[in-house]
């Protein structure tokens, strides 16, 4: 496998600013092997306070497992995983910590909480005492506006007191992203928020994105380019557990490499 | 604040379950004691005794239920929890018998005289103190199940992995307790009670009372329960139950939250475990048997998982249906009568009998199950 190292962007319009503290998310030579395979290779990836970055790449590239480290449901076998501005080693937390640090995800597959109402999904999520005496004595306090207002951002307000179970596939995205405001955190990982959904629906998507977008730092994997294209952000192209290609959504497509990684050669 | 939480009005299927019980409590002693055996409405001691064992067995349930049906956490090992806090009672029984055993010691219980033991093992200290037993019925269970949790939770032991360490849990147990060097009363258990409280405990009004305060110990089980499962830690448990790294990922620590609620649920059902001992006279190690955990289950599967009524109420259904086949001619067939029963409420009735009945509440049930239907429910 005769590849490249890994900053290889084709047209590096701007070097990138190796600078720790100015970074939101920094990962440097990250790898992970599982049974050795290597679904993540010296991946390195800096992520600017305010951005929305989109990440593509074919199956396999190790979008998912990336999130994974970054979550803290995948330790890394080496390199560094660091959070808000260089302070915060992510490497050596677990799931709840790095959730409570500020760090939102939505899965590739919808999971919302199929046994609860909409709302009651919300206030799940919403950011608040984690502790379990904390919630135990717990008694609502301003919540009903801050789960209205979510509501009303993701257009589920008329479905408040349904199951979660009983949305649509799309509307279940859409939950599952007002779960990720709701959480208020720094930094969103949007794992594919329009798989399964209709042009529509994918549109509607693109815009709240957009929207979320004003104030968070985002990061959305996505295997729609059309999608991508509407976001109009940055893009990562990933292969093979490093980054292959970055740059603007016309300048990556534009690049031989990342088209015979697509097309395949 | 707390108070307030616990009244909070129940359900419909709640209200009715807490007046039944009340009234239980209160008309069935009184029915007992103050009117003669020759009157329609006298209530036997027998049947005193009996519904007595009934609902502690339901309070177990309803411990179970908590885990299982609102956690996910299916503990095959809940026997373990009803047979140590039935221990504590029993060696705080043993030593009320003081001089009158068979051998007359008024330290030792007659199995240590039998060994040919000189002086109390330090763990039998303090029992004959009844503050000091009640605490231990409620310790050494409760303590046994946040070590347990702590290290299984932890490890994040779950499903059918976390099912087998619980029946391994208390088959250890088993073995444990029937060796007569443990200092438990080996294969014989603990019994020939005599007092508790100094009131004899074979008699009528003794027999009574524990009736009324296992009813109460019931009611107030099913309070406790209700305002732990009503709470947002009691969305967030069942949140675990569907999605747990959802849940993690999140931002909650699952296993605090699954540490806590099977710490609670070990001491309610120790608490059944202590006012079932005096009412049937007698514990031994047969209590920890695995296969009487796994019918725990089947009394919550049968009356209806995650619905704390249902629970109770299976435990009674089924224990009667028991006394009834274990009697008579029938005697032989009852396992396979239980057996059939649990193939076919799994398979007809997945809410169980609580299933049929439909909830009083338009809105969205607290327990969430009400709207989903079969496939809704969680397969662990």
């Amino acid at each position: 496998m005769a590849r490249p190292a890994q900053h290889t962007p084709v047209e590096p319009a701007v070097a990138k600013p190796h600078d720790i503290t100015q970074s939101l998310l920094y990962l440097n030579g990250v790898t992970v092997s599982f049974d050795g395979f290597r679904a993540i290779n010296e991946l390195s990836l800096e992520l600017a306070p305010g951005e929305m970055r989109a990440i593509i790449g074919p199956n396999g590239a190790g979008k998912t497992t990336m999130m994974d480290i970054i979550t803290g449901k995948t330790r890394p076998d080496v390199g560094e995983v660091l959070f808000d501005r260089g302070t915060i080693d992510l490497a050596t937390k677990d799931e709840a910590a790095i959730a409570q640090l500020g760090i939102g995800r939505k899965f590739q597959k919808p999971t919302v909480f199929e046994n609860h109402t909409v709302e009651d999904n919300v206030l799940l999520a919403l950011k608040a005492d984690r502790t379990v005496r904390g919630n135990l004595f717990w008694r609502p306090s301003g919540d009903a506006q801050r789960i209205a207002e979510t509501l009303e951002t993701i257009g589920l307000s008329a479905h408040r007191q349904r199951l979660a179970g009983s949305l649509s596939h799309g509307q279940k995205q859409w939950l599952e992203i007002g779960m990720l405001i709701a959480q208020d955190p720094k930094l969103l990982l949007v794992d594919e928020p329009v798989a399964g959904m209709s042009d529509a629906e994918t549109m509607t998507t693109a815009e709240l994105l957009k929207d979320i977008a004003k104030d968070h730092t985002l990061i959305v994997v996505e295997h729609d380019m059309e999608f991508v294209r509407r976001l109009g952000v940055k893009v990562t192209v990933l292969h093979e557990g490093s980054v292959l290609a970055e740059g603007s959504i016309d300048e990556v497509s534009a690049n031989e490499r990342v088209v015979e990684v697509y097309l395949g050669r | 604040m707390i108070a307030r939480k616990l009244i909070e009005a129940p359900d419909g299927r709640g209200r009715i379950f807490l007046a039944i019980l009340a009234a239980a409590a209160v008309l069935v002693p009184c029915l007992n004691l103050a009117l003669p055996p020759s009157s329609a409405l006298h209530v036997p001691t027998s049947a005193v005794a009996l519904w007595g064992k009934y609902l502690c067995y339901a309070l177990l349930a309803l411990s179970l239920d908590l885990v299982w049906g609102y956690c996910g956490i299916l503990s095959l090992g809940h026997g373990a929890f009803f047979a140590l806090g039935g221990y504590a009672m029993g060696m705080y029984l043993m030593r009320q018998i003081g001089t009158r055993g068979v051998y007359a010691h008024p330290i030792l219980p007659d199995f240590m005289v039998f060994l040919n033991w000189n002086e109390l093992p330090f763990f039998w200290w303090g029992f004959h103190w009844f503050a000091y037993a009640a605490l231990m019925i409620l310790a050494v269970p409760g303590a046994l199940a946040f070590v347990f949790g702590w290290f299984a939770f932890r490890s994040r032991v779950t499903g059918v992995y976390l099912s087998i360490i619980t029946q391994a849990l208390t088959f250890a147990l088993m073995l444990g307790f029937f060796r007569n060097n443990l200092g438990f009363g080996g294969n014989n258990g603990l019994t020939d009670f005599k007092d508790i409280l100094g009131f004899n405990v074979q008699a009528q009004a003794t027999r009574a009372t524990l009736f009324a305060l296992s009813a109460v110990a019931l009611i107030l089980g099913y309070l406790i329960a209700q305002a732990v499962v009503r709470s947002k830690a009691g969305k967030v448990l069942i949140a675990i139950r569907d999605a747990e790294s959802r849940t993690r990922f999140i931002g909650y620590r699952v296993e605090n939250y699954k540490t806590f609620v099977f710490t609670l649920s070990a001491a309610m059902a120790a608490v059944a475990g202590a006012l079932y001992v005096p009412q049937v006279g007698i514990i031994n190690p047969s209590e920890f048997a695995p296969a009487n955990s796994i019918e725990y289950v089947i009394w919550v599967a049968v009356g209806g998982r995650g619905t704390l009524v249902g629970a109770a109420l299976g435990a009674v259904l089924v224990n009667f249906a028991k006394t009834t086949f274990t009697t008579g001619f029938l005697a032989p067939y009852w396992l396979f009568a239980l057996g059939a029963l649990f193939v076919l409420v799994t398979i007809f009735l997945p809410r169980g009998i609580l299933g049929l009945i439909p909830t009083t509440r338009a809105s969205a049930a607290p327990n969430g199950a009400a709207a989903a239907g079969p496939a809704a429910q969680p397969a662990e």
